[in-house]
């Protein structure tokens, strides 16, 4: 999976960090523009294998068009990824998955109209040719949240007929169970209540636990992203300003760095 | 599935029960049933012919029952296209029209290209999903919501019509007369047999297969089946010409079955064949936001039309008040299907 010459920009640099084999996944130098908007300046980051790496910033500096770049939505102008080591151009979102890579957005992608286990294998049903296979789908989607841990009544449900929490569950699920080596997580505490934000968050040390998969959480709650992560990145102005591990830092730190900037906004400003 | 909860529910019961118990029974197997999109229109439909047959001994008898399939055939087999559309959150205007135009392209593919009848049917099929996907075209990819692509298609493809027929009759083709026509229309069967085949295959196809979760999908969360990989655009257009295939094919049946090829076959305006589809779908329990809908509920409404229509003749109510009646069992109807839906819904969380 060689890719095509990286598109005329700023001259990139050779990948100034020595390629370390445990990343599963490197950005280098990443830009991003939507007309007159700078989205993202120059990104580079990194995720080790079973790493748990949470991302955080304020509104706008860009989270969003990061993980849409990593998921193969949007390419990017300028910059490189690397995925395992090799270089590679994300032509689709469904490249993008095909190589491993996975997102549980904000929004879920869930659909409200069909069941638990039709959601967990939205397009990627098991199929005996013409019809879908509901039985070992429905057996599948049951054992596979129960091996998660994930309390669900009944796989034959509506998914509109479940909490936030399960339905996160639900959309993480699909995702680790369709192979996912990297699975991005898109604000996946937003509009949760304490308890059900603690279901996702023990689903994540869950996976963490077992090693398998590198996960990158984006949160706005510094408290609950320490909670899980192994590192932290701080995302400002289209760049990574920041970079530490969890040992290293605290909710007060991080609060500090993002009030900080709000201040340093408003002196310039006046 | 309903029926599983129902012999359960019956197995379960051992010894004589009270008549609390019979009553939970009885409730639950209701419950079951009610829970069916298609219940409240089934029942409907019963209703209708009870009181029909009271109030004339004619209505049940074979005749009036094969006047009732073919009256409702086209209604159907419109109904289904536009219960996929509908379902994946988009609607067709232009299948009246198209309905209109189809039987015309067939005389022209026989009486002038000289095209074996059979393949003149199916160029009209084919060319029905074309205008479909010119539809799906302009709707997904040049983004006019379909409302208004299929409204500006509807004039456009009755102008066609119009222009090419002159606005005048056409008979059937010489060629596909005899064994032909007979197949596809005129012989007493042959209507109910269609229509009841392409609703089994599509019931099945929206209920069973990848297409169909995909286009539930679509119509529920259009940002979601995309995020998930799902080619959204390809599911719409698809949708619009399999209605604009279905739309062509009824209209053929119509065409051999009256015997003639009339330019006003769907009203004046061509429109009239796509509303009663739309509405036998509408009343049969398919949402207009999209996201869920039945086949058999569009059978089902269209059924009610048919006998609405059928029994205010027989016992001698005028078109004018069948109009106004007409207009009271929709709103009617809808107005029972969204409250049961929402009871059912309320009631099970």
């Amino acid at each position: 999976m060689t890719a095509s010459p990286v598109p005329a920009g700023d001259p990139v640099p050779p990948s100034d960090t020595a390629s370390e084999p445990d990343d599963v996944l490197r950005v280098e130098h990443i830009a991003k523009r939507f007309g007159a908007v700078a989205a993202l300046t120059d990104v580079s980051m990194h995720l080790a294998r079973g790493e748990v790496l949470g991302l955080i910033g304020d509104n706008g500096a860009g989270k969003s068009t990061l993980i849409k770049i990593l998921c193969g939505f949007h390419q990017p102008d300028s910059g490189r990824i690397l995925v395992n080591g090799e270089e590679v151009v994300f032509k689709s979102v469904d490249h993008a998955r095909s190589l491993g890579i996975d997102t549980v957005y904000q929004d879920l992608a869930l659909v409200n109209e069909l069941t638990v286990y039709h959601n967990m294998f939205l397009n990627r049903e098991i199929v005996r040719w013409p019809l879908l296979n509901n039985r070992i789908m429905r057996k599948r989607a049951r054992q596979y949240l129960d091996d998660m841990g994930v309390r669900l009544q009944d796989v034959d449900s509506e998914v509109a007929k479940l909490s936030g929490g399960q339905r996160q569950a639900i959309a993480v699920a699909r995702s680790v169970y369709s192979d996912a080596k990297i699975l991005l997580l898109d604000e996946p505490l937003a509009a949760m209540g304490a308890k059900e934000g603690a279901l996702i968050l023990d689903l994540v040390r869950d996976l963490k636990e077992r090693g398998e998969v590198s996960i990158i959480i984006i949160a706005h709650n510094y408290a609950q992203v320490l909670e899980v992560c192994d590192r932290v990145n701080l995302l400002q102005h289209g760049q990574i300003t920041y970079d530490k591990k969890r040992d290293e830092t605290s909710v007060g730190e991080l609060t500090e760095l993002v009030v900080a900037e709000y201040r340093a906004a408003r002196e310039r400003g006046r | 599935m309903s029926e599983t909860v129902e012999n359960e529910v019956f197995a379960a019961e051992g010894p004589p029960p009270s008549p609390v118990q019979r009553n939970v029974v009885v409730r639950t197997a209701f419950d079951a049933f009610m829970r069916r999109r298609e219940a409240t229109i089934l029942i409907v439909a019963l209703a209708l012919a009870v009181y029909f047959r009271s109030a004339s001994d004619a209505f049940l008898t074979q005749n009036n029952l094969i006047n009732i399939t073919q009256l409702m055939a086209p209604w159907v087999i419109i109904g289904v296209g536009e219960v996929y559309l509908l379902v994946s959150g988009e609607i067709d205007l232009s299948a009246g029209a198209v309905y209109t135009l189809s039987p015309f392209l067939m005389h022209y593919a026989i009486d002038y290209y000289g095209m074996y009848p059979i393949v003149a049917i199916v160029v009209a099929v084919l060319i029905g999903a074309i205008v479909g996907f010119g539809n799906g075209f302009v709707t997904v990819i040049l983004k006019v919501p379909s409302f208004v692509t299929t409204l500006g298609m509807l004039f456009l493809i009755q102008g066609i019509m119009l222009t090419t027929s002159h606005a005048y009759p056409a008979p059937i083709p010489q060629a596909a007369q005899g064994t032909i026509q007979e197949w596809f229309g005129l012989a007493r069967w042959s209507m109910l047999i269609w229509f009841l085949l392409i609703v089994a295959y599509f019931h099945v196809v929206l209920t069973r297969t990848r297409w169909g979760l995909y286009t539930i999908a679509v119509g529920g969360n259009l940002l979601g089946a995309g995020e998930a990989g799902i080619r959204t655009a390809r599911i719409k257009i698809g949708n619009f010409m399999i209605t604009g295939g279905l739309a062509a094919f009824a209209g053929v049946l119509v065409a051999f079955h009256t015997q003639t090829i009339d330019p006003t076959a769907s009203g004046a305006d061509g429109a009239s064949q796509m509303f009663f589809g739309v509405a036998a779908a509408v009343i049969g329990g398919t949402a207009l936001a999209g996201g869920s809908g039945t086949v058999i509920g569009a059978l089902l409404g269209a059924l009610v039309l048919a006998e609405l229509q059928v029994g205010f003749s027989l016992i001698g109510i005028s078109a004018n008040q069948y109009t106004l009646i007409l207009g009271l069992a929709i709103l009617g109807s809808m107005i029972l299907n969204v409250q049961l839906a929402r009871l059912r819904r309320a009631g099970r969380t």
